[in-house]
């Protein structure tokens, strides 16, 4: 048989996942336009990072995003993801992706099963995180928040971002540049820190 | 269940020839992280091409549903439908379907944290 590869990215070593895998995982990397989760996903995967798009039509009401617009709407919703082995037999999925797909099939297939989620937050536009953090608690998908930082953005304290965003006293909040994969690193681990002493129990996937 | 929903999902490449018109998998198993593997002795022949093209990417190696979407440029729903054929043609075969399902989740979480605090 000729066993050509079927497309070029396949050429790059270390596309496949050890043969030793049982088990995936999955955390969200999520947040408003631009915010820097592509950025987020692309410094922590060990594989150049993947996207999927899904053109979707539906009726105008379920958009609301898409202001004005009457009857059926075509829109294409993407979401890129990245992969971490995380030891030889468990491997961990980082999927990106705006909050306003909450009635697309495939933000429900990213939100099934997941562990968590890192929000990306910029201190120019705080408020534009609260749709996707209504989002998540909807889904019942525990959260960190990381405050990606962008050079001209302004420093606040702690505690009065903490208000800004509303935030429960446990939920971590945390800065990081997500360019960077130590600091990205940081803030991903202080979400599993935080899903592992707040939820120990066994959870129904979604 | 609930009877099925009027389709809202089309795919951006051709799905109904992809698919023979169909745009559900057979079976509803199938997660973006579920693991996908090739069964290396079945024959090709006769294959549409586009699951010959999804069994020579499988058939280097174990990769997850989302992984196959990406590399091969198709829609999830559409990768999903395809997979569905191959698993019920015996050219395909998947690990368990949800994450949860495996371990408990405790485990998982003490094991990512354990693995990226050694890598990062
Ligand atoms: N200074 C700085 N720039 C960043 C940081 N993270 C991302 N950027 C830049 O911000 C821009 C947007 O980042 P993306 O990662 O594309 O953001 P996104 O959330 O994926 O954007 P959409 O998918 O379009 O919603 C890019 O030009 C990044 O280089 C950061 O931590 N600091
Ligand atoms: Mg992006």
């Amino acid at each position: 048989m000729d066993s050509a590869p079927a497309c070029d990215s396949v050429r790059d070593s270390g596309v496949y996942l050890p043969r030793t895998v049982r088990t995936a995982a999955k955390i969200l990397v999520v947040g408003h336009f631009g915010v820097g989760k592509t950025t987020f996903v692309g410094s922590l995967s060990e594989i150049r990072p993947l996207r999927t798009e899904e053109t979707m039509t539906q009726a105008g009401a379920h958009l609301d995003d898409l202001a004005g617009t009457a009857g059926k709407t075509t829109t294409t919703v993407a979401m890129d993801f990245g992969r971490i082995t995380i030891n030889e037999g468990l491997v961990l999925y980082l999927f990106g992706a705006p909050g306003q797909q909450r009635f697309t099939r495939l933000w429900l297939d990213m939100t099934r099963g997941a562990l968590g989620a890192v929000v990306l937050a910029d201190t120019r536009r705080l408020e534009q995180s609260f749709d996707v953090m209504g989002l998540l608690e909807e889904h019942d998908l525990p959260y960190a928040v990381a405050v990606n930082h962008f050079d001209d953005a302004p420093s606040y304290p702690e505690e009065e971002i903490r208000e800004a965003l509303d935030l429960l006293p446990a939920t971590p909040l945390v800065t990081c540049d997500a360019r960077d994969r130590r600091s990205a690193g940081r803030a991903l681990i202080t979400l599993v820190d935080h899903l592992l002493h707040t939820r120990t129990t066994h959870r129904e996937p979604v | 269940m609930t009877p099925a929903t009027p389709r809202r999902e089309r795919g951006l490449v051709r799905p109904y020839v992809v698919t023979d018109g169909r745009s559900h998998p057979t079976r509803n198993t199938f997660d973006l992280v579920t693991l996908v593997m090739a069964h290396t002795d079945r024959p090709l022949a006769g294959l549409s091409p586009e699951k010959r093209r999804m069994m020579e990417l499988c058939l280097g190696g174990a990769l997850s549903v989302a992984e196959i979407a990406g590399h091969l440029a198709l829609p999830v729903s559409v990768v999903k439908v395809l997979l569905g054929d191959l698993v019920d043609s015996g050219h395909l075969a998947t690990r368990a379907p949800i994450p949860s399902a495996q371990l408990p989740e405790a485990q998982i979480l003490q094991e990512v944290l354990d693995g990226l605090r050694a890598r990062l």
